[in-house]
């Protein structure tokens, strides 16, 4: 039999199907005389009530991190709102019913509200609210939290799962989740997805299929129940081959990204946003090689303030703690249009009003931008790149608006950290002359995808010069040695931030013409760290 | 009574735990704190309340600080605002 779901996080799970049975909790209406007893049979469960979250927050602390045990704190911050229990407790005064019932309804008003809201993520709290009033009324009725009935490990098939439920669980007893109800914002596809094991939403199960054997494909989003000995197979094999997989990967984080005979490289992450952040942490970077800032720009019906700007750097190279940060600077136009830019048509956009010259021609937005960054750079390790640079004399006068805007800030009394500041190679007018430009910035960036489209003037969005194209033409690798050659002479250390970085066929090349730092998205990190560490540059 | 304007830019604007953030903060003044909308108000003490605005990044919303201390307690939550939403 097989079961369509949603999955909210993919791997491969096979074991026992276990229908996780919930307490059943029966409110009844009832009526009390001495209500202002029942007021204090409601505060005195929702202490206890409060207690039991503080101790599940620090259960979650321990066994899955801050960020999911949160919950719980909030879940504690609600049952102190005034709202709430004022609504508690009117309703055992005025109508003179248990303290059961009223919460009974309580809960279900709060998560009514939240289930209306245009809003995914505040819809699924309505769960939250309906949670916290349960956990209440167990108190009162004296129930107990329920555990898993089980020795081995199952995957836990229920209606829907509340976060106090989910985390109660014996993790070692888990092998995935799959529920009929839920979302993929809910907190037991958050929980899934930081245990790290498949789980559906969606399914629309019938009981008997308790205690059958089963088997979760969180890549397709389908349960099998009872599957044949070839699906069982099939899925054994597929199961094998992401262990071996995850696990050599996972070797290789933490470990430096060094050739065998000892040549060590620096690996960076691409990143295009915020959101970002997290999956370069997980995949062990140890920086930002390119932070695309055109997000702020592209999201936004207007020009973002300096404030919006400098909120989006300063999180980024706080949440990197201290490892570098290379932000580029705005790069519109071409193939990235912004409507209030205002930018007029172009009849070959590539070669035409965009990024740097942009800046130039328009300071006030540049000085706009690079306040924003200079003041993040207080909080971090902050470096600039700047696109699209053909001349000495554009770096020269970037330089000028830099010293402008570090005068403004000195003027206002703000602070900066040390910045150091490269500039973008991927115009072969910057290949030529980049012993000049070595003189006068920290370093280069080799932006291989429009050094490649403008040296071998292949569009590379028109699919029939396929057939003329080549990623690794000479032309391209030349002109990365001679940047590598005069970079070095100039005193200018130089990364790659193309495509062609996370080109495992290339590393040794480049290790071999001496590049400093490949900055590579961040799924493709420990991939390349572990072609580095298969290079042998004596040979 | 103090008040300021600020619009957010935390990428997934006031959820749960933001929320739980400030209602703390604001619970921590002795004047009231009044959180406002699109016109609808609520008190920033009360998480349930404030998550029910649904504060998105790049809404802006309105701070009222009435009573005790109102002034400190609005330059310090605006300075919170900037640091934390």
């Amino acid at each position: 039999m097989k079961m369509d779901g949603k999955s909210v996080f993919g791997g491969v799970a096979m074991g026992r199907l276990s229908i996780y049975k919930k307490n059943d909790q029966v409110v009844k209406r009832t009526r009390v005389s001495d209500t202002e007893a029942e007021v204090r049979r409601y505060e005195n469960a929702s202490e206890k009530a409060k207690e039991q979250l503080a101790a599940l927050y620090d259960k979650a602390l321990k066994e899955v991190g801050e960020s999911s045990a949160a919950i719980f704190e909030v879940h504690q911050m609600m049952l102190d709102d005034l709202d709430y229990q004022e609504s508690v407790t009117n309703m055992i005064r005025t109508q003179g019913i248990n303290a059961e019932y009223a919460l009974a309804v309580t809960g279900d008003n709060f998560s009514e509200m939240f289930a209306a809201m245009d809003d995914d993520y505040m819809k699924a709290r309505a769960a939250d609210v309906k949670d916290i009033s349960n956990r209440v009324i167990s108190v009162l009725q004296g129930i107990q939290d329920t555990e898993l009935d089980s020795e081995e490990p199952v995957i836990l098939v229920a209606e829907d799962l509340a976060p106090s439920e989910t985390v109660q669980l014996d993790k070692s007893l888990l092998l995935s989740f799959v529920t009929r109800f839920g979302s993929t914002n809910s907190h037991t596809a958050i929980l899934a997805r930081t245990m790290n094991i498949p789980a559906l939403i969606g399914v629309d199960f019938s009981e008997d299929i308790d205690g059958h054997f089963g088997i979760v494909d969180g890549f397709e989003g389908t349960l099998y129940v009872d599957p044949d000995e070839e699906t069982i197979e099939k899925y054994r094999k597929k199961q094998e081959e992401e262990k071996e997989k995850a696990r050599l990967l996972q070797e290789l984080k933490g470990m430096p990204n060094v050739t065998k005979d000892g040549r060590e490289i620096k690996l960076y992450a691409n990143i295009g946003g915020v959101g970002d952040v997290p999956s370069v942490l997980q995949n062990d970077a140890a920086g930002i090689g390119l932070f695309r800032s055109e997000f702020l720009y592209l999201e936004s019906d207007t020009f973002p303030t300096e404030e919006e700007q400098f909120n989006a750097y300063r999180t980024v190279v706080q949440t990197m703690a201290g490892k570098k940060v290379i932000i580029r600077t705005l790069d519109i136009g071409a193939d990235k249009q912004v409507d209030y830019f205002n930018l007029a048509h172009e009849d070959n956009p590539a070669m035409g009003y965009r990024a740097i010259r942009i800046c130039l021609e328009q300071p006030d937005i540049f000085k706009t931008q690079l306040r924003a960054i200079y003041r993040a750079s207080y909080y971090g390790n902050i470096s600039i790149m700047f696109p699209m640079i053909i001349s000495v004399d554009e770096v020269k006068r970037i330089q000028e608006i830099v010293d402008e805007v570090k005068k403004e800030l000195d003027d206002h009394g703000l602070a900066y950290g040390d910045v150091e500041l490269g500039i973008m190679i991927e115009t072969p007018a910057a290949v030529w002359i980049t012993e000049e430009l070595a003189k006068e910035v920290d370093f280069f960036s080799i932006g291989t995808n429009d050094l490649t489209q403008y040296t071998l003037a292949i569009d590379r969005q028109n699919p029939r010069l396929d057939s003329f194209y080549d990623a690794h033409h000479p032309a391209v690798l030349r002109a990365i040695q001679m940047t590598v050659e005069n970079g070095h002479k100039g005193g200018a250390w130089v990364g790659i931030c193309g495509e062609l970085g996370a080109d495992t066929a290339l590393t040794e090349t480049f290790l071999r013409m001496g590049v400093d730092e490949l900055s590579v998205s961040p799924s493709r990190i420990l991939a390349v760290r572990a072609a580095i560490r298969d290079c042998d540059l004596s040979k | 009574m103090r008040e300021f304007t600020y619009t957010n830019t935390d990428p997934e604007g006031i959820h749960a735990r933001p929320a739980g953030i400030l209602v703390k903060r604001a619970a921590s003044y002795a004047c009231a704190v009044k959180i406002a909308k699109d016109g609808r108000e609520v008190d920033a003490k009360r998480i349930m309340g404030v998550m029910s605005l649904g504060v998105k990044c790049g809404m802006e919303i309105t701070v009222k600080c009435d009573g005790e201390g109102e002034d400190t307690a609005a330059a310090e939550l605006e300075a919170f605002f900037k640091e934390n939403l």
